[in-house]
């Protein structure tokens, strides 16, 4: 949360414009090469350890296990009423879990509050966009950023700390409008978010989670809701971010979509993690198929 | 079982839910010091036996008038603070029949000063000797048009005022709700006075006194009739939810917000049964309850509007049945808490115990259980 | 003000002085104060009747409008359903009252309450503080509670307020050897004078009487003009507190503060999604909207010369809110624009009436509605019903208001100006692309009266 974080100098770095520029080659990109050489092999951002969570005398989770590696795009699949949600919000802090551990980066966040998680650089999506109805959408971009000096009550009221907060208001503005140039949502900046397809919703959403520059990302059912045409430019922005260090850790309903997008599949089933694997080992997985099989139809 | 596993369990309750806990130990402070008021005879049990009693028929007031409240809240998803004034305007009709057949229809006072209620003081309830005893059937007739009036305003400001933006927010329609309220309040007293008149003939009320250890509690004709004239609704309220198939619907989607939501906006049948009930029972318990107290007055309904939301509240909203029991609840508090407080406080107790419960408990005490 | 023009760019010509927010609302007052005068003048009213009428007018043009701002920073920013606004308001003023009455340290004849004898400054300060203060208490168990329980707990401690008021075991007590008290029932008797001791502070009295009485024989004012002349000071005074809560405000919405506040009114859950820590933000939000209504009844009441429980009943939380909604909530220029139009038309507009027509004809009004009301029937005679209600024009007046809520709730739930929003940010955010940020031109996103698309969703 230090002042700094959002300076200028700060702003530009983080939007991944030149990969958008140079979407077939995106390996020969510098900045892309950099962030790719300060990724460390194997590190484990985030991970559940017995997870449990009781509604009532519901077990809606029961031993949730998982861990997502840096800069991988994980899936988490499983059938109506295997968990999922429940892992996602105990994860993002919505929930308090019963039992069980969850570590990001190092550090045991479990039971912090949403926000809390989020400060962290663990930030989220949700299933059905939550987009700020009645903010433009500029308005809705500018309300991400971390550190914002401004979101001091005082600094925004006091004339000379008000001209430092203008100063950094114009860096925020601009990085804004890159992200929502990247998105190719930039023609809607003054409307607002309430009359947003839902496509458009939830491209501003993910642009939104992303000026938090956070370090991992969960998705909650990107893609529910979202046209063909949408899906595809919708995973194209997930792959190029992937590639320029994001990780990603996607829910989704749709068994098809991860198991064509995501190299890391956890397939999750009455409240515990089925298996985990590629998903060619998924594809082949008895238990698996006999979860999908036996429960659901639509999987 | 037995005293370790109680220990445990007051211990969970310490460390899980600190307020909450706090609370329980006040509760518990308070019921010693009752107690001991009561063995050292700082408090005598006659006068605590009046406290029961007035409580008992605040609290039975309270619920009776705050079913209506709990269903529009539940069915129509929205806090309705016009709801006291519904009260107001039903003992206004009532007490205007009960004018007019116990004033003679003119015979005993001008026919417009008796239809006013004897505005500006004109007439007196005492001087047409109103009471149960005393006018029988201005006062049945009464209770009956308290409840008819009150139905077809609620209707008619339903259709006028509700129905347009059904569709709209729990938020605005509370807001909208505000707007009825003060018009309501207001026109009564434009067209009643601004005056707290006495409408009952209190030295007529026959009254029999029941032995306490220290002295005598009198219980008289009114309190009896406010008694029977409640249970008596709220059966017949039982038996119409238990026993029909509109209760039932009415109950299913009360209980269960989830229910109304996935239903949709209800139809309008239920919503029509919802106010019609609801008004009715408002009118009628209004209308008992100024027979009661004796007095009334254009500003009653809010005063009485907010212990009423403390009992829905309490009760948990949408529960029928917990709104009966939170009224007895929030009665008795404000009857009881004058051990400890000045009596011009006692209603700010029972609205502090609201804000408590809606703290600690938004969901009702009672929530959870099923109503049926 | 330069750098407060949220979403407003640089027209040219007029039109650029006409697009700022403040044009309009200086607009506003002096329209209706004119349409005032106007009424005055075709009445032959009296230069003094004139002063006098404007005094009032501007008065509660000013507090209303001050009391609208503060409620659209709970309601309009926030979210937060504030409807115990007059609780936070008696607050104020009592506890400026009780700590600037002159101080009494032996026991008083009845009926006379002391204070604390604190320079009245002080006092303010305190009362202020005091709003602030039992505002974090609200808040800090109450903010997570949804928008209709939060507006219950308010109301319900507003009217906690008003019963601990009336309570007479608080009317008199001994604090620290001073005989101090809330007075009960008959309330307290302002020996204070906000007017004189600004004077007298800023060591003008003695010229400010001379000049009163200079003008006021130029006027031909007649005897005593000093009143007149005070209650004009005084809504000046109060409009220089309304410029600066307008000022406050929309430093406060228009910047990433005010930002979060929206974003927290329209999604809680998205915001905290977002690393926000919003109860902080809602606490912050609460108090200093406390503070301002605070702030608001103590210039309300001050000037009145006593202060009793019964003028805290609820309706003046029912006409702030009447205001704000006028305005449109979530718009500070709105929020002032529904404060003065309030004032003007629904508040001071009928007992202005009232008192033209009683001046004009003589009606002798009947006591009772019956009276009023059988003429009618058995006479078609509209007279006695006509009188009656401009005699009771006080209470028709709410029912009007009530009704006027409703109607507004129905038609026009976004208020006079439309759906407009101002801009939260510190910068204009009026350019169509990145490129043109800085310079564009300022069509259809300076949120003005026509609004972009938000009105075909009710």
């Amino acid at each position: 949360m230090s002042d700094t974080e959002v300076d200028e100098a700060a702003v530009t770095t983080n939007v991944p414009e030149d990969v958008e520029a140079d979407v077939d080659e995106p390996e020969t990109n510098d900045s892309t090469v950099e962030r790719d050489a300060k990724h460390v092999p194997n590190a484990i951002p985030l991970k559940v350890r017995g997870l449990r969570k009781e509604f009532g005398g519901i077990v809606a989770a029961a031993d949730v296990n998982l861990s997502v590696e840096e800069g991988s795009l994980t899936g988490l699949i499983g059938p109506n009423g295997a968990g999922k949600s429940t892992t996602f919000n105990c994860i993002t802090g919505v929930h308090e879990p019963t039992a069980g551990q969850i570590h990001f980066q190092g550090e045991d966040i479990t039971g912090l509050s949403p926000n809390e998680v989020a400060e962290r650089g663990l930030v989220r999506t949700f299933q059905i966009a939550r987009e700020l109805e009645e903010m433009s959408v500029l308005e809705n971009m500018m309300l991400a950023p971390t550190g914002q000096r401004g979101e001091s009550l005082w600094r925004s009221v006091l004339p000379v700390a008000r001209e430092s907060v203008k100063q950094q208001e114009a860096a925020v503005l601009e990085r804004c409008w890159e992200m929502l140039e990247f998105f190719e949502i930039d023609h809607l900046a003054h409307e607002y978010a309430g009359n947003l397809s839902g496509g458009q919703r939830k491209l501003l959403e993910l642009a939104r989670a992303l000026l938090t520059e956070p370090s991992v990302l969960l998705l909650d059912e990107p893609f529910a809701g979202v046209n063909p045409s949408l899906e595809s430019r919708l995973l194209d922005h997930i792959n190029e971010l992937q590639e320029s260090g994001y990780t990603f850790l996607i829910v989704e309903h749709d068994m098809d979509l991860i198991m064509e997008n995501c190299e890391h599949v956890i397939v999750m089933h009455q409240g515990t993690v089925l298996t985990e694997g590629t998903p060619e080992e998924v594809r082949t997985n008895e238990a698996v198929i006999e979860a999908y099989l036996g429960g659901e139809v639509d999987g | 079982m037995g005293v370790s596993d109680r220990y445990d369990r007051g211990r969970r309750l310490f460390l899980e839910d600190p307020v909450r806990a706090v609370l329980v130990v006040i509760a518990v402070v308070l019921v010693l010091d009752l107690v001991r008021q009561l063995a050292v005879g700082q408090t005598q049990i006659s006068e605590f036996g009046v406290m029961l009693k007035d409580g008992l028929m605040r609290g039975l007031f309270f619920g009776l008038a705050g079913i209506g409240l709990s269903m529009t809240y539940s069915i129509l998803n929205f806090a309705n603070f016009s709801h006291g004034d519904f009260i107001t305007s039903g003992s206004f009709a009532g007490m205007v029949v009960t004018y007019v057949i116990a004033g003679g229809f003119g015979a005993e006072a001008d026919i417009g000063s008796l239809a006013l209620v004897g505005a500006d003081g004109s007439v007196y309830g005492a001087q047409l000797g109103i009471g149960v005893a005393t006018t029988p059937l201005a006062v049945v007739a009464g209770a009956v048009v308290a409840g008819v009036a009150t139905v077809l305003l609620a209707l008619f400001i339903d259709r006028l005022v509700y129905r347009p933006i059904r569709d709209r927010s729990g938020i605005a329609l509370l807001i909208t709700s505000i707007g009825v309220a003060f018009a309501l309040r207001y026109l009564i007293q434009f067209v009643f006075g601004p005056s707290r008149r006495g409408v009952t003939d209190s030295g007529a009320v026959p009254s029999i006194g029941i032995p306490a250890v220290d002295g005598v509690v009198s219980v008289n004709l009114h309190e009896v009739s406010l008694l029977v004239v409640s249970v008596l609704l709220m059966l017949g309220l039982h038996l119409l939810l238990q026993r029909t198939r509109l209760g039932k619907a009415m109950r299913a989607m009360a209980d269960n917000e989830d229910l109304a939501r996935i239903t949709g906006i209800p139809t309008e049948r239920v919503v029509r049964f919802t106010w019609i009930i609801g008004a009715s029972l408002a009118g009628v318990a209004g209308y008992m309850f100024v027979l009661w107290n004796g007095t009334l007055h254009w500003f009653q309904g809010w005063i009485l509007l907010l212990p009423i939301f403390a009992a829905v509240i309490l009760g948990g909203i949408g529960s029928v049945y917990g709104a009966i029991v939170g009224g007895l609840v929030i009665g008795l508090t404000m009857s009881v808490s004058i051990v400890w407080i000045p009596s011009g406080l006692a209603r700010a107790a029972a609205f502090l115990l609201m804000i408590v419960v809606l703290l600690v408990r938004p969901e009702g005490i009672f929530a959870g259980r099923s109503t049926a | 003000m330069s750098d407060d023009e949220g979403g407003a760019s640089e027209p040219a010509g007029l039109a650029a002085v006409w697009d700022n927010d403040a044009t309009k609302l200086v607009a506003l007052v002096g329209g209706i104060l004119a349409l005032y005068v106007g009424a005055g003048t075709l009445l032959d009213y009296g230069v003094r009747q004139q002063l006098n009428s404007i005094g009032l007018l501007v008065f509660y043009i000013a507090v209303f409008a001050m009391l609208a701002l503060a409620l659209n920073l709970h309601w309009g920013y926030t979210g937060l359903f504030n409807i115990g606004v007059i609780g936070f308001m008696a607050i104020g003023i009592y506890v400026t009252a009780v700590l600037s009455k002159s101080a009494t340290v032996t026991e008083p004849a009845a009926g006379s309450i002391g204070g604390f004898g604190l320079p009245l400054w002080l006092g303010i300060i305190g009362g202020v503080v005091a709003a602030a203060v039992f505002g974090v208490l609200v808040a800090l168990p109450a903010l997570r509670l949804r928008a209709d329980y939060f507006a219950i707990v308010t109301v319900g401690i507003s009217e906690i307020v008003r019963f601990t008021l009336l309570e007479s075991s608080f009317q008199q007590m001994q604090l620290f050897g001073y005989f101090v008290g809330l007075g009960g029932g008959s309330g307290l008797i302002l020996d204070f004078d906000i007017t004189d001791s600004l004077l007298d502070a800023v060591g003008v009295a003695e010229p400010y009487a001379g000049l009163t009485e200079s003008l006021g024989a130029t006027l031909g004012l007649g005897g005593n003009p000093k009143p007149v002349f005070d209650s004009l000071y005084y809504g000046v005074l109060l409009l220089v507190f309304l410029v600066l809560f307008y000022l406050l405000l929309r430093r406060v919405g228009n910047s990433p503060f005010g930002r979060v506040l929206k974003a927290i009114r329209e999604d809680e859950e998205a915001t905290k999604s977002l690393g926000k820590d919003t109860n902080r933000f809602k606490i912050k939000s609460f108090t200093i909207g406390c503070a301002l209504m605070g702030l608001a009844g103590i210039l309300f009441y001050a000037e009145q010369g006593a202060i009793t429980p019964n003028a805290f009943r609820p309706r003046i939380t029912f006409f702030v809110w009447i205001a704000l909604i006028i305005g449109g909530a979530g718009s500070n220029t709105g929020s002032v624009m529904g404060g003065a139009v309030f004032a003007a038309f629904l508040f001071r507009g009928p007992l202005f009436l009232k008192n033209v027509i009683q001046e004009s004809f003589d009606i002798g009004a009947v006591s009772t509605f019956g009276q009023a009301v059988s003429p009618l029937i058995s006479g078609l005679n509209p007279v006695p019903m006509l009188a009656y209600a401009i005699d009771n024009l006080a209470q028709l007046q709410l029912v009007i208001m009530g009704l006027t809520l409703i109607y507004l709730m129905h038609n026009r739930p976004e208020g006079l100006l439309g759906h407009r929003q101002e801009p939260a940010a510190c910068i204009p955010l009026t350019g169509l692309s990145r490129s043109d940020t800085a310079t564009a031109p300022a069509t259809e996103t300076d949120g003005g009266v026509a609004s972009k698309g938000g009105d075909g969703d009710e």
